[in-house]
Formats: C-alpha cells, structure tokens, sequence
C-alpha cells in the first residue's frame, strides 16, 4: 500500500513538474541582478516552453501557458497580454516542428529554438516601442536572446532527464 | 512544388487548430485571446481597471511569498559582502564623519536662515512621508520597477515621488488599493527634471535602463564646469511632480554625462513615498 502510495506521489509530482516550474519562475521572475554582471539574464521560462511543448506537451498545457504569460506581465509590468502572445507562438513553432519532424534532432531543434526566440522577441518589441511607446534597450534583448540560446543545451539535459522519468513513472 | 505547399499548409493548420488530448483550447483560439486581452488592458473602462487592479494584488502577493526564498539567498549574499569589506569601510566612513560633522554646522545655520526667508515671502513646503515595504523588486532586463506594499487605501498616488532614507529613486506609476508600483529612476523611461548643483543649472536625469543615469537637455557649457566642481544632481521641483531639492546621485568625474545614483536600487527593502504641497502668499 505504501509503495502504490509513494509510486502515485512520485507520479504526480514528475508529471506536473512542468507546470510547477513554469509558475515558480514567473512568479519568481528569476532575474540574477545580485550578482551585478551587466547585461547578464536569460529567459528560463522560454527555454521551459519550448522543450515541454515540443517533447510532451501533454504536461504543459496552453490554458497554464496563456496564464502563465498573463502573470508575467503583471510582474514585469509590461501590457497584460504580450508575454501570452509570445508564449502561445512559441507554442504555435513548436506544434509546427511536431507537425513536420519524422526523426527528431537535437541540433534542428536548437536552431529553431534560435529562430523562434529572435521572432518572439522581435514581436514583444514591435508591440511595446512602436505601439505602446515603451522605451527598451535593444542590446539587452539580443543579449538576452544570446544566454537564453547558449543555456538551452544544459536545460535541454535536465528536462530531458525529467521526461524520460515521466514516461518511465507513467508507463509502469 | 505544390505538394510540399500543400504540406506546410497543413502542418501549419494543424498546429494551429489541433488540439492534444489534455488541451482543452486550440492555440488559435488562445492566441486570440492574448490579442483580445492586450487591447482590453489599454481601454479606460473602470470595470477593466478594477479587474487589473484585483489580478494585480493577487499576482503581487503571491509573487512576495514565492520569492522569499530568492530574497534570503540574496540577503545573505549582500551580508557576507558586507562583512568582508567590514574594516575598509569603517577607515572610510571614519573620513566621511570627521567631513560631515564639519558641514552640518554650516547647514543647520542656512536650513534656519532659508525657513526664515521662506517666511518673509509667506512660503513653506509642507511634505508628508509614508514608509512602504517593497514587496517585489524583480529588475527584469527590460523594465526597472518596484512594488511596493502602500496603495489608494493609503493615499497613494500617481506620481509621487519614492525615495530611499533622502535619496530619490524613483516615482509611483501604478496604484493598486493596497499595492502600488514604482518605476526606477535607472529606467529607461524615466525623466526627471534635475538641477545640477552647485552650478545651478536645469537639466533632464534620464535612465540608461543600467544601474546609473545620464544628464539630458542642457547647455553644452556644463560640461567645463563639471571638471573643476563636484556636480551633485537634485531634483528641480521644475512641473510640479516632485519636491524640490530632493537629492538623487552625484556626476561622475570621468564621464560628465553619467550619474551614480546615491541609492543602490538593488538592496530596496523600505522605501518612503513623498507628497508635498508649497502654501504660499499667492
């Protein structure tokens, strides 16, 4: 009986562990500014979107993705709905690369995880500087871009790590 | 030719329409709806702003309590820093006192000799300080704000300027009834008009979205002066937005543009939010 327990627990817990990031970090808004390196910062919940959606999306659904971004805003304090949008097309490239790919590849979808960050935060920009007249610093952006790209690698290890786990749990 | 099209259209749809087992809106449907409610958050309806209002409280708190951990690590981090550095900035702050206590003299004589001529002319500024805790303080690379716990309940309002112990560091651009937000003056859309001191001249501090500002809108001349003088930067009082002589950093000797805010806007735990009205004769 205990055993069904803890086999239940650790299920339920692997299979909402997407989720349960997801929202730990726009809460948290993870930001690293302590350690005062300049232009330093990443965007983790980007990197978490594109993977779960596009190796199990399942666990991470839209509605918890649309809220997800919804909740950003408000922390950020950007216009309630941007950060929505740019998760949801991320989602949208995602379901595309589903759609199109037979064999996946790691270094394929690293590219167009380079591809689907430039767009998206090409998008946040044209929506908050030429409509919502928000000054932003377009070097941080790129940087932004750049880390978020180079940590995809090491993220994509740990949650591959987690989904094999779910799979295995889930399958049992 | 056309059946690779006609593969990229379907994909294409179905990624759009197609829903997974557990989803239970299409991305199409959902992608809509961010579009629906970025353009219900910039309409003026009081309903909207209540509702905004109501989501804002309860995503500010619940974001104070997910991060308290962050905050501890960050904490302790700034602590062992603090104790490192614990001799050297005793010999110095040993300096700064001996300096201080010599120009205080002369400040209290010119504080009394200035309320004294503000009475001649019938004139006082009255301020009224309300001490807030800053409940969110997630400087993310593209926006530079606070969140602080003082809303409407507490007569908080837009505009008012946010300083820490008598430094500036910013004004309030969102209230909420029990919450309210600040943007930092190292925002990159912050402009306060400033009054560059002792060479009395008016200037625009703007910010640089990094943790110092920049001197905006003023005569090329300053440029000269700043290199025999040190320049402090206060506020102008200029628009009637915030009280005048408020300090806010000091120009840095090496780039005359820049300004080394006094306050480091990453320890902000309390914070003041300042009203102030000038009586005057007229």
């Amino acid at each position: 009986m205990s055993s069904l327990n803890k086999i239940s627990l650790s299920s339920f817990s692997y299979s909402y562990f997407p989720i349960v990031i997801l929202f730990l970090s726009v809460f948290n808004e993870f930001d690293f500014n302590f350690l005062k390196i300049e232009y330093f910062s990443f965007n983790f919940v980007h990197i978490l979107i594109f993977f779960w959606t596009l190796k199990n999306p399942n666990h991470l659904g839209y509605v918890s993705i649309f809220l997800a971004g919804i909740i950003n805003d408000v922390i950020v304090g950007i216009p309630v709905g941007v950060s929505s949008l740019c998760y949801l097309l991320i989602c949208l490239v995602t379901a595309y690369l589903r759609n199109i790919t037979l064999s996946p590849n790691f270094i394929n979808d690293w590219l167009t995880f380079l591809f689907t960050i430039f767009l998206i935060n090409s998008i946040q920009i044209i929506i908050l500087n030429l409509i919502f007249l928000i000054e932003i610093n377009y070097m941080s952006y790129l940087v932004n871009s750049g880390f978020t790209f180079l940590f995809y690698p090491l993220f994509f290890v740990i949650f591959n790590y987690v989904n094999k786990k779910i799979v295995i749990i889930l399958n049992d | 030719m056309a059946t690779g099209r006609d593969d990229f259209v379907i994909a294409f749809r179905s990624a759009f329409l197609k829903k997974k087992d557990k989803q239970k809106f299409s991305l199409l449907t959902l992608l809509f709806l961010s579009i629906f409610v970025i353009i219900l958050s910039n309409l003026n309806f009081k309903v909207i702003k209540f509702i905004k209002m109501g989501i804002n409280e309860v995503v500010y708190r619940t974001s104070f309590l997910i991060s308290a951990p962050e905050n501890k690590i960050k904490e302790i981090d700034f602590k062992i820093k603090d104790h490192l550095k614990i001799y050297d900035n005793y010999k110095r702050i040993e300096i700064e006192l001996e300096t201080l206590k010599q120009k205080k003299l002369s400040n209290d004589f010119l504080k009394l000799e200035n309320t004294k001529l503000r009475n001649l002319i019938n004139e006082s500024i009255q301020s009224e300080k309300i001490l807030a805790k800053v409940l969110i303080d997630k400087e993310s690379p593209f926006l530079k704000s606070i969140v602080l716990n003082k809303g409407s309940k507490d007569d908080i309002k837009i505009g008012m300027a946010v300083v820490d112990r008598a430094y500036l560091v910013g004004k309030v651009i969102e209230v909420n009834y029990t919450n309210s937000r600040a943007l930092l003056l190292s925002d990159l859309n912050s402009k306060i008009p400033v009054l560059l001191e002792p060479i009395g001249m008016q200037a625009v501090s703007s910010g640089t979205g990094k943790d110092y500002g920049e001197i905006e809108y003023t005569k090329e001349e300053y440029e000269s002066k700043i290199n025999t003088e040190e320049i402090i930067v206060y506020t102008s009082g200029r628009g009637g937005l915030f009280k005048p002589g408020l300090p806010v950093g000091k120009i840095d000797k090496d780039n005359v543009k820049k300004i080394n805010f006094f306050s480091d806007f990453r320890q902000l735990e309390y914070v003041n939010i300042i009203s102030y009205t000038i009586k005057g004769s007229n």
